[in-house]
């Protein structure tokens, strides 16, 4: 075969400008990621509340266990108490810094369960279409007949409250909706010529739905997913404000917030803290969430 | 040019379809009823020509092209690529014809990965046909550069960074890049407009020539068939109405379905305007198609026997053969205007 080119339009490749340089999807995601400056930001504050959950015993200027009758309610700065004390005399700072972990642990174990069980239901039905999907999807359809809520306190309510089954609970409630996102996501992708495109080069189906669905559907699954972490931080904080969650005298932000509400009219500032930390958390979430989402849309 | 892949030597035709048919199930009001998208076609296409398939929207073209790369399933007939039959026990598997077959398609948008750089898009088919990952890239760079692109500079863009002429040349690319051996031309350059159809058009003869492509021609624009086919097939409703020569079917076309198909082209003479519709009404669904030949309905020479029975689409014998499935060139088939 000749090896001569052919270059049928005079000047269409002249005068070119420096070559791109040659980055795949996830690399250019992450180029784009690193040069967005708001979502660095928001990025370092979820950052920072992940090492503060972790070094807690290092970073706790007092033991959150420790109760005190005479140091009930105590405003802030009093006696060293940076945020004061709650009505038990544990040191408020010491439990917001240790509520950090069971939030987050509620925040992201739930998400990551449904993210990967539901995404990978939502794929199979998205791709396999007809009756895979029917019966996955109707399926799903059960649970959406109940309210997110209701469905997280009644599952959790039959099994008993605790972390773990409170994670479990949020979990199921979320996988119907990450399973949908998946397979729509998905069925959108499915009907497009590049799949058909893919087939006919006589790519095999692990193949196509590695190179080719799964990089158009990651995109909204993820963007979802994390989403999702600041609802299931909320969700599992009403949880605990409920008893069903994280047990006292464990510190968790939901748990402070319904025990404190009890001395609203005394400590009025104390109470509003564990909120403020759910809902910094939260919002951080959500603006890299959005941050990632403009990342990964390359038309942008 | 010897090629080592021509395993049945130069006068096996490289694809023989036989009596192709497909059959879509819809449902409505609550039976099903069958699409009847390609119902009973043959042809046979040889090494080295482009055949061309012309017919109005719905007449099956899209679908044929789909069962001869078995992206759809046929429901009955026969397909023979290079002397092999297709899926049958001692011949070429489905995978070894994808190997030989490749196709464009009419979307050079949606047929393009918006998340992969389009030199990815192309080096997909070397990758999964077992080269390395560099190795694929190289020849996708190849390719983008016999499909008049540098490489450079458009192998890192993404679909939607590229006009449609810039992306149908990367489709091209993409269907070359496994070196078939027959491609496709699914209305590949319907979408783009004149000037740059034209380019494309002259960069597809180029490619021919240089890799020894075979190619089947799907479109409804009648010019650009002429100007690119060897010969030319006409559908109607899932049907071949006539087959031949591209000079023998532009300038003495014996079917009046393709007579009245050269008749609808805008004349290019304002002084030669067209002044009555050649053709009119809709073509009828394929759901029920109408009895005996399917085009009395529309025909301005139907009687009554063509709602009787459908005529044969003559004796094909070789590669100059003419034939046309209408009762008036049929000797004793009963219709009055019958050729003797």
């Amino acid at each position: 075969m000749s090896q001569t080119a052919t270059l049928p339009i005079a000047g269409l490749n002249d005068d070119a400008p420096p070559a791109l340089r040659v980055r795949g999807y996830w690399a250019n995601v992450g180029h784009r990621l690193r040069h967005d400056p708001v979502t660095l930001c928001f990025a370092a504050v979820v950052l920072l509340i992940v090492l503060m959950a972790i070094f807690a015993p290092l970073l706790a200027p007092f033991d959150p266990y420790k109760e005190s009758v005479v140091l009930r309610l105590k405003p802030f700065g009093y006696r060293g108490h940076t945020l004061g004390t709650d009505e038990l005399g544990r040191d408020l700072l010491s439990r917001l810094i240790y509520g950090a972990r069971s939030s987050l642990l509620m925040g992201l174990v739930p998400v990551c369960i449904a993210t990967a069980l539901g995404g990978t239901l939502g794929v199979i039905g998205g791709f396999a279409g007809r009756r895979v999907n029917a019966i996955i999807m109707r399926t799903m359809d059960v649970f959406y007949a109940f309210p997110s809520v209701l469905l997280a306190v009644a599952i959790s309510g039959a099994m008993g409250g605790g972390m773990a089954n409170g994670m479990a609970a949020l979990a199921l409630v979320f996988i119907p909706a990450m399973c949908r996102v998946a397979e729509t996501a998905t069925a959108q992708v499915r009907s497009l010529d590049f799949i058909e495109a893919a087939r006919a080069t006589g790519a095999g189906r692990l193949a196509i739905v590695r190179y080719h669905v799964l990089g158009n559907v990651l995109g909204p699954v993820f963007i979802y997913a994390s989403s999702l972490v600041s609802v299931s931080i909320l969700l599992a904080s009403g949880l605990s404000f409920l008893g069903l969650g994280v047990k006292p005298p464990t510190p968790d932000w939901g748990l402070m917030l319904s025990t404190l509400r009890q001395s609203i009219y005394i400590v009025p500032l104390s109470c509003a803290l564990p909120g403020a930390a759910i809902f910094v958390t939260s919002i951080c979430f959500n603006l890299v969430s959005d941050g990632i989402r403009s990342a990964m849309d390359v038309r942008l | 040019m010897s090629d080592a892949r021509d395993v049945g030597g130069p006068a096996q035709p490289l694809l023989i379809a036989r009596d192709l048919a497909k059959h879509f199930q819809v449902r409505g009001g609550g039976r099903s009823a069958h699409v009847r998208a390609v119902d009973g076609v043959s042809f046979t296409l040889f090494k080295g020509e482009t055949l061309g398939i012309v017919g109005e929207s719905g007449c099956g073209k899209s679908t044929l092209a789909r069962l001869l790369l078995h992206l759809v399933q046929r429901d009955a007939g026969e397909l023979i690529f290079d002397g092999e039959p297709v899926g049958a026990p001692h011949g070429i598997t489905v995978a070894g014809l994808r190997r030989h077959v490749q196709m464009v398609f009419q979307d050079s948008y949606s047929s393009l990965n918006p998340r992969m750089p389009v030199q990815d898009s192309v080096a997909f088919g070397p990758f999964v046909h077992g080269r390395s990952k560099p190795d694929a890239r190289r020849v996708a760079r190849d390719m983008l550069v016999k499909v008049g692109l540098n490489p450079d500079l458009f192998g890192p863009r993404y679909p939607h960074e590229l006009s449609g002429g810039q992306k149908q040349r990367v489709n091209i690319a993409r269907a070359l890049a496994i070196e078939p051996r027959m491609v496709i031309l699914d209305e590949a350059v319907s979408a783009l407009d004149k000037s740059v159809e034209a380019q494309v058009l002259n960069l597809l003869r180029a490619l021919k020539q240089q890799f020894n492509l075979t190619y089947l021609f799907i479109s409804h624009d009648l010019n650009v068939v002429r100007y690119v086919s060897d010969r030319v097939l006409v559908m109607y409703l899932g049907r071949v109405v006539e087959l031949g020569p591209s000079e023998a079917i532009f300038t003495r076309p014996q079917h009046p379905y393709t007579r009245a198909l050269l008749g609808s082209r805008p004349s290019m003479d304002p002084r030669h305007r067209i002044e009555e519709p050649p053709i009119t009404g809709d073509p009828p669904s394929p759901i029920d198609p109408p009895s005996g030949c399917r085009f009395h309905t529309r025909c301005p020479f139907a009687e009554a026997v063509c709602a009787e029975r459908a005529p044969e689409l003559g004796e094909w014998r070789e590669r100059a053969s003419h034939v046309a499935a209408c009762h008036m060139l049929e000797p004793g088939s009963g219709h009055s205007r019958t050729v003797q």
